[in-house]
């Protein structure tokens, strides 16, 4: 055969390489990790912007009902309906409605689901406005102040959480999918049929999603920056170091997911069922503290949890890498551990 | 120098399950030869050579690649070998260039992509995509990866299955260069005009052992003779199984087999020119008519044939 060449080839490069070759190459990933967060947050930033939101209330036409509607209608931030009882329960079912008032003999009866966000504040403040119109007088006078500053809006609160989604999501994927992937098109027992060293093909499959994670994470805060005015309080450092720690954390459970699975299937049904109770119990769209106290060691035990908790106190709250600790530890713990779970049970044939 | 590149003793694989793929198998391949496994689908050819090929593990028996054996130098016997399974999906998103930069990467030695590239004239789509490419150019870029690492020895397990005639030859081609540089190839084909053109040896096999080892021409040989003639006879409406008794058959000069599969009749000759002659005048006394009469030449399949009594083609997964 012809002479050997004598180039230097690194096989951890190589396969680094490749795979970002093959990730930059595929549109649908493109989406899935660059376009869908920013369009989330978007979606996200613009539904629950600041200011407020008028309340809507129907009141239940009647012979008392005129002092009623003439009270609301002169204050502002009120959409006052005037409707018949059976319109007012089908509008308050179809999500038309904060607040119900039904007037009778004299008596204001208010009907609301205290489980409706604003629902129970909705009413207390049309109590407030008719008492006030029938006569009440506040004891002791008080003025308002909106707090719509960067930093403790609900936008803010959301970013963390969306790049913690993210992390989660991409690591599961980024190495979970591409594995069984692999394995479906017997190319893992192609290249293990070389001297390829196993590690350098698992670090490669790890550092690569490292590598599309910085321009991923780089930009839902830039875009969060420019849109929204996030303001990040800690510095980049300590943030990129908690998220690489994040991101080694769900390769590895990534890989967990997919060590013995040979079907697309059985791995997309995995992924999706370590995924579930993260999305919902970790605090991405709303806070974690809303589970009862019984459920909270099991939420704050999971690693999104974890993540989430992290990447608000840096970036909202500027706190230290240190004062972290809680996170960054139970984070490499999980990666650690799954980590050498998979190694074990991984079938690389 | 080794003189043998594989050594396979008394193999055996039992699957979980209790199915029996190998049942002691015996092998060896010589330096610098090129070896087939021929056998019908579900014979145990690609179970075989994914043991040899350190792929899968065996259920008992003997096994030494190059001069060593698996669990002892893995590693020292991975950087000689180049393997082709059956299905590999390459990634499509690489180009050719890329895929072969990639697996070269893995050898401590070897040719260069861009050798790789000229060796199976891929030269033009050097930089397509692995998912743009033809079957028959999938393969050869398949055997290329096998061949970057500079290998003294080429696992194929059918190299060429589901290829057009073009795209087979050219794989011959390629095959025929690497073993005319002195390395060893081992593959298994259930096509026996590829064992017949590409083999030095052929070891035949069935159920999971070999039924008959020998050159090409040493096996066909063992038939008795290098013709088939084969010929029908109807006899009014309903076909006969014995126009002539094959007792007269067998007594023609240089008939060594008389086979008869329902209408048609089969004989092995070694000197047809004297057969015939006396095979037509002796059905000339019969009633009935000569539907078809043709003279070939023995191939390995009539050597399945008459090892198994069945087809190449429709033994697939016998047991």
């Amino acid at each position: 055969m012809s002479p050997l060449s004598n180039m230097k080839y690194y096989p951890l490069k190589e396969l680094i390489v490749a795979r970002a070759k093959e990730f930059f190459r595929e549109p649908e990933a493109i989406f899935w990790v660059y376009v869908f967060p920013i369009l989330l947050m978007l979606g996200l930033g613009i539904a629950f912007r600041g200011g407020e939101v008028d309340v809507r209330v129907d009141v239940v036409s009647h012979s008392g009902s005129d002092v009623a509607v003439r009270s609301l209608e002169s204050m502002e931030g009120f959409r006052v309906e005037v409707v018949t009882a059976e319109e007012a329960r089908a509008r308050y079912a179809a999500g038309k409605v904060d607040v119900i008032v039904e007037p009778t003999g004299g008596q204001y009866r208010y009907l609301y689901d205290p489980s409706r966000t604003g629902a129970r504040a909705a009413k207390t403040q049309v109590n407030d406005i008719l008492q006030a119109a029938a006569g009440r007088r506040d004891q002791i006078s008080s003025t308002t102040k909106l707090i719509t500053e960067p930093g403790s809006r609900y936008i803010d609160w959301l970013i963390p959480g969306l790049m913690g989604m993210n992390i989660m999501g991409g690591g599961l994927w980024g190495l979970g999918f591409v594995t069984v992937d692999l394995r479906v098109r017997k190319l893992l027992k192609r290249y293990v049929a070389t001297p390829m060293r196993r590690s350098d093909f698992l670090l490669a499959l790890m550092s690569s999603r490292l590598f599309f994670l910085i321009p991923e994470m780089a930009l839902i805060m830039t875009v969060g920056h420019y849109a929204f005015g996030l303001e990040v309080q800690a510095n980049l450092i300590a943030i990129a170091t908690l998220i690489a720690v994040g991101a080694i954390c769900f390769a590895g459970i990534g890989l967990l997911v997919a060590c013995r699975a040979e079907k697309i299937e059985t791995v997309s049904g995995l992924m999706n069922l370590v995924m579930l109770p993260m999305w919902l119990l970790s605090g991405i769209f709303f806070s974690s503290e809303r589970f009862p106290d019984s459920m909270q060691p099991f939420v704050q035990a999971l690693p999104l949890t974890q993540l989430n908790n992290g990447l608000r106190g840096l970036i909202l709250e500027g706190s230290s890498l240190t004062e972290q600790w809680v996170p960054l530890l139970l984070l490499s713990g999980y990666g650690v551990l799954s980590f050498c779970l998979a190694l074990i049970w991984f079938k690389w044939k | 120098m080794i003189d043998l590149a594989i050594r396979c003793k008394d193999l055996t694989k039992v699957y979980p399950g209790g199915v029996s793929a190998v049942s002691g198998l015996d092998l060896e391949v010589r330096a610098g030869e090129c070896f087939g496994l021929l056998g019908p689908n579900g014979a145990g050819k690609t179970t075989t050579i994914e043991i040899l090929e350190g792929i899968l593990k065996r259920t008992s028996g003997e096994v030494e690649i190059l001069g060593h054996t698996w669990g002892n130098g893995d590693r020292v016997i991975r950087e000689k070998i180049g393997i082709s399974l059956q299905e590999t999906r390459l990634s499509e998103k690489l180009t050719v260039r890329e895929t072969l930069k990639l697996f070269r990467s893995f050898y401590p030695t070897g040719i260069s992509p861009e050798e790789g590239i000229d060796l199976i004239s891929l030269s033009e789509k050097a930089d397509a995509r692995v998912g743009k490419l033809s079957g028959g150019q999938r393969q050869r870029l398949a055997v290329a990866c096998a061949l970057v690492g500079n290998p003294a020895l080429l696992f194929l397990d059918e190299p060429t299955t589901g290829l057009d005639p073009q795209s087979r030859r050219k794989i011959w081609d390629i095959l025929r260069r690497f073993r005319s540089d002195g390395h060893t190839i081992l593959l298994t084909t259930h096509y026996m005009d590829e064992a017949e053109r590409l083999c030095d040896r052929v070891a035949v096999v069935d159920h999971g052992k070999v039924i008959a080892l020998g050159s090409p021409n040493e096996l066909i040989a063992s038939l008795g003779g290098e013709h088939m003639i084969e010929f029908s006879v109807t006899n009014g409406t309903s076909s006969t199984s014995a126009p002539v008794p094959e007792s007269e058959l067998s007594s023609l000069p240089g008939v060594s087999a008389v086979r008869v599969d329902g209408a048609k009749i089969t004989l092995t000759a070694s000197e047809p020119h004297r057969v015939l002659p006396q095979l037509l005048e002796q059905l000339r006394g019969n009633s009935g008519e000569l539907t078809r009469l043709s003279i070939r030449h023995v191939s390995l399949e009539d050597v399945f044939v008459e090892l198994t009594g069945r087809h190449l083609r429709d033994a697939d997964a016998s047991s």
